[in-house]
């Protein structure tokens, strides 16, 4: 079993680990730190439900090694309230009634904050295409496009 | 969304409710969200504990092989391999689980892993735990298995040829149930009609909801008591216990069934009873917590699908006029390789025997066969769906070769408003619903006035454009009574759910549900329902997350699932918290010196009507009755802690007419679509979509729509790609979602909803179940394509799921579905 020390920045917080070779970057976030707000729905990359902010650019994070991860900045669902309050992408979800289950949220989350955080004001297309990795079985996505367009029209700074 | 809101012109409650104005029908914030949101939800793979082992199960790579040997002995070598479970322990130390059936599939033997034989793709052979997710795959790996392959079925149809391979040696039939069922006077219709339409041959093809969050548990076993703790994602802890306790030997309340939050079900998550009986085997044996969780690829190949179904030599006997006088049918169902919670679904169906039609002769044939495929099971829309399929197919294809207006020819045979309640022929009441009004606030949303116009518009793209309508009920809360139907040893009847309410020390109100919730918002509307009884707002109640049988109250048939929860969950809610306002309003007169009656609960305060001064707040009455007792009167029979068990008034049916009331509620949902073909390629792209949804009493419209989008987009899904494909092997060829393609984001199309109320005279809040919907965009899809496809050599749509490739095979190819059809017209 090959191991290696890793560092990585999560949330602000620095961690140091040995994870094993080839532990998914998900696997090392959810069961060895323990942030399991981040989720997995597939085995194929398909799904989008362990959607992160990897050094800024919206991954799944099933589709990379843990080890890959040395030195990166991530940020997980998490991240996204702060002091309690909810981030406007998770205010308008919530109004919007744009999740049941809530399992693919955090996922749908991550990828709408990384598309509100370069282009502030989507049009409805654009936020469907940056959604479109993301599945969801509830919604069937329509309240999921509002609430984006929601919160991005408020022009709060997400 | 645009929505259309038509109240009925008349009232249709029979009896007044209690129920004040107030928090009922109104949009208030989900309780759930906060926590679901920030990824704060308890999932189960989120649940660890100390030294828990991880399973993997082995699986089989046959679809149909006898197994010749199994060798753990290399996966046990392995470091931080904790131990393993093989078929042949699993034949000693359970039982076969329960066989729903009568002869032959009552014979049928179904354990937890594949005992000398296995009979699909993925079926479980052996289990092998060790201390990481990854170390227990490779070690699964490791585990040597001989097979002997033997000839595979994959074809219902083939199911009853004389050289069909056998599945199941002890029933040596691959009939899992069987019967016939005939209502009103056929062969008086068939001889009275103007017109017979034959069909023979139709498809409802196999797939699933697939829930994003895969099936899982964490099983521990408590050596003292023989008590197992089984935290999971089952949606039906009733049934999972009803078969895993004789299974493995032990009393029901041995497994105790606990759930947080849950990624999704929609009836795929009711039949995981097999892996959680292995799971609670290993953790008995290894003496160690035990973790599963299913993989994407495992849950695809052997987690239930939902019925596939074919229906044979159809036959329509219609009026000169339209009027469609009933229909005749053979139906073949396919139920994979284990009936677990089958054979219902032969008789769930005819729950919407007629559809939304005034179909009074009908003679169906139903047969249930195994095949080497995945087992199937519930899958929202249970069944019904199929049916409902079938019959918007029949209305279709008859107003086609009849030439009649699709919607002319609904309207003449739809049940009519003014018939409500309406007995079907199978006795079944239809509570309330107007149809004919619900299509045209769907008409209405797809611009249907210029339908014309728009096919011309099209014509000119070199477009074909059609029109397709679902007309679907969605019934809910089920009379168990109807297994009896099938198999009339059966002791199931009725239905039941549970709710308890208190009132705790610091004026706290507290429910507990019996119930499973996986996105439905329950405890957002249980409070709801309390807080306008109690006189308080939502905020003030705390509904305890999730099901737990030791912690929450639960009932034989408790669980999500079966469009219920408006009906059961919340009657049980209205039911508890009636009692707990009548205990606090005695308590209120008796410490204020004034009868209960003059007392009313508002503003979280119990007062004294007329004079708001002598009020008592809640936090006074949890206090007197917890801890401040002393002094009260000795016939005060108040203990602010009440249990409320709803039970729809329901009788078991007439077992040799197969007739009486199967469901409670009947929610009507009727969706239009138009869709335009590409002729040259098959491509099709839906342009105008209308989801019209009638559900009685909506308690939380928010709520209400959501479950229309995720019941349209599911349906939407199976229409035109979703399938569990197998080749001629069994073998699986849409184990993920590389190869199910499942909607996404791009794929909807706009979607336009309405909405009616027609309040049920028979639940306790007028409203109806309705999270499954009956698969109406099908249903639309199949019709609009059907519409738009006939300038193009007229095919039949025959299978209901149609991807780009079968709309250009029917566009090559129009005659070969043309030779389904034949009309005999007599006048």
């Amino acid at each position: 079993m090959i191991e290696k020390t890793i560092k990585v920045d999560i949330n602000g917080d620095l961690y140091e680990r040995d994870v094993e070779a080839r532990r998914l970057l998900v696997h090392f976030i959810r069961d060895d730190l323990e942030l399991t707000g981040t989720h997995v729905g597939c085995d194929t990359g398909n799904c989008g439900a362990c959607t992160i902010l990897y050094n800024g650019d919206a991954i799944k994070s099933c589709m990379m090694l843990a080890i890959q991860a040395d030195g990166a900045t991530i940020q997980t669902i998490e991240a996204l309230a702060h002091d309690g309050q909810l981030h406007p992408l998770q205010q308008a979800f919530s109004e919007e009634h744009a999740l049941q289950c809530g399992y693919c949220t955090p996922g749908m989350l991550m990828a709408a904050k990384y598309l509100l955080d370069r282009n502030p004001q989507p049009t409805e297309q654009e936020v469907r295409e940056a959604i479109q990795g993301n599945i969801c079985r509830c919604t069937g996505y329509w309240n999921i496009i509002d609430a984006v367009m929601a919160a991005a029209s408020r022009g709060e700074e997400t | 969304m645009t929505e259309t809101t038509v109240s009925p012109p008349e009232a249709l409650v029979v009896e007044e409710q209690e129920v004040r104005p107030g928090f009922i029908g109104k949009n208030v914030p989900r309780k759930e969200d906060r926590r679901l949101v920030q990824g704060e939800g308890i999932f189960v793979d989120d649940v660890k504990r100390h030294g828990m082992g991880f399973v993997h199960f082995v699986r089989s790579p046959y679809a149909h092989a006898k197994i010749k040997s199994v060798d753990i002995s290399k996966a046990l070598e392995l470091t931080g391999v904790y131990g393993t479970l093989t078929g042949d322990e699993v034949a000693i130390h359970t039982d076969p689980f329960f066989e729903l059936s009568v002869p032959p599939g009552s014979e049928i033997k179904d354990y937890c892993l594949a005992v000398g034989k296995v009979r699909h793709m993925g079926e479980p052979v052996a289990a092998v735990v060790a201390a990481s997710r990854e170390l227990a795959r490779d070690a699964a790996e490791l585990v040597e298995v001989e097979y002997e392959p033997l000839p595979v079925l994959v074809d219902s149809e083939r199911a009853q040829d004389e050289d069909a391979p056998i599945l199941h040696d002890d029933p040596g039939s691959n009939v899992v149930w069987s019967g016939p069922f005939s209502w009103g006077e056929y062969e008086s219709a068939l001889a009275e009609a103007d017109h017979v339409v034959r069909i023979e041959r139709l498809h409802f093809d196999r797939f699933a909801s697939t829930p994003l969050e895969c099936s899982g548990a964490i099983i521990e076993y408590e050596r003292p008591s023989g008590q197992w703790h089984i935290w999971s994602n089952n949606q039906f802890p009733g049934f999972a216990a009803i078969m895993m306790a004789p299974a493995l030997r032990t009393g029901i309340d041995k497994l105790r069934f606990i759930s947080h939050d849950i990624g999704g079900a929609f009836g795929n998550k009711i039949c995981t009873h097999p892996q959680l009986t292995a799971c609670c085997l290993l953790a008995r044996k290894l003496k160690r917590p035990i973790q599963w969780t299913e993989w994407r690829t495992e849950q695809h190949m052997t987690n239930t699908h939902g019925n596939e179904r074919v229906f044979r030599d159809i036959e329509v006997p219609v009026k000169a006029d339209g009027t469609m006088l009933g229909f005749r049918c053979r139906m073949i169902d396919d139920c994979g390789a284990y009936p677990r919670y089958e054979p219902l679904g032969c008789i769930i169906w005819s729950q919407v025997t007629p559809g939304c039609y005034r179909w009074r002769h009908i003679e169906i044939d139903f047969t249930q066969v195994c095949t080497n495929k995945s087992p199937v099971g519930p899958n929202r829309g249970y069944s019904r769906m199929q049916h409902l399929w079938f019959t918007e197919r029949v209305i279709d294809i008859v107003a086609h070769e009849l030439d009649l207006d699709p919607v002319e020819v609904r309207k003449r045979n739809y049940i009519r408003r003014e018939e409500m309640p309406y007995e079907t022929p199978n006795g079944c009441i239809y509570d309330s619903g107007d149809y004919a009004k619900t299509l045209d606030i769907a008409l209405d949303l797809i611009g249907h006035d210029r339908l014309e116009e728009r096919r011309a518009e099209a014509a000119q793209r070199g477009k074909l454009l059609g029109l397709g309508i679902g007309s679907t009920l969605d019934s809910g809360t089920n009379n168990f009574a109807q297994s009896q139907l099938l198999n009339p040893e059966l002791q199931f009847s009725g239905n039941n759910e549970v709710a308890t309410i208190k009132l705790d020390l610091f004026g706290e109100v507290v429910i507990t549900l019996g119930t499973v919730p996986q996105g439905q918002g329950h405890e957002t509307t249980a409070s709801q329902v309390a807080a306008e009884i109690l006189g308080c707002s939502p905020d003030d109640i705390h509904v305890r997350i999730g099901h737990d049988t030791y912690w929450n109250s639960h009932s034989g048939f408790s669980g999500t699932y079966a469009s219920q929860f408006a009906v059961t969950g919340l009657g049980a809610v209205k039911g508890a918290a009636d009692k707990l306002a009548g205990e606090m309003k005695k308590l209120a007169g008796a410490v204020l010196g004034c009868s209960p009656d003059d007392i009313e609960l508002a503003e979280g305060q119990a007062r004294i009507r007329g004079n708001p001064e002598a009020a008592l707040p809640f936090m006074a009455l949890g206090a007197i009755i917890n801890v401040n007792n002393a002094g009260l009167p000795e016939d005060l029979d108040v203990t602010l802690n009440c249990r409320y068990v709803y039970r729809p008034p329901f009788q078991v049916p007439d077992k040799e007419r197969k007739f009486g009331n199967l469901t409670l509620t009947y929610a009507t949902q009727i969706h239009a679509c138009l869709v335009e073909v590409d002729p040259e390629t098959g491509a099709y792209e839906i342009v105008e979509y209308a989801a019209v949804d009638d559900c009685g009493k909506r308690i939380h419209p928010q709520i209400v729509e959501g479950q229309v989008h995720g019941a349209t987009a599911q349906a939407l899904g199976a229409a035109t790609h979703e399938t569990f494909a197998y080749d001629e092997e069994g073998n699986l060829l849409t184990p993920n979602f590389y190869d199910y393609h499942v909607p996404h984001a791009l794929d909807m199309p706009p979607l336009k909803g309405g909405f009616i109320e027609s309040e049920s005279p028979f639940t306790p809040l007028g409203a109806k179940g309705m999270g499954e919907g009956g698969g109406a965009g099908i249903h639309a899809f199949c019709a609009a394509l059907q519409d738009a496809l006939r300038p193009a050599g007229n095919p039949i749509v025959y299978d209901s799921c149609n991807p780009p490739h079968r709309v250009w095979e029917m566009l090559q190819d129009p005659e070969s579905t043309r030779a389904l059809v034949s009309v005999e017209s007599r006048s």
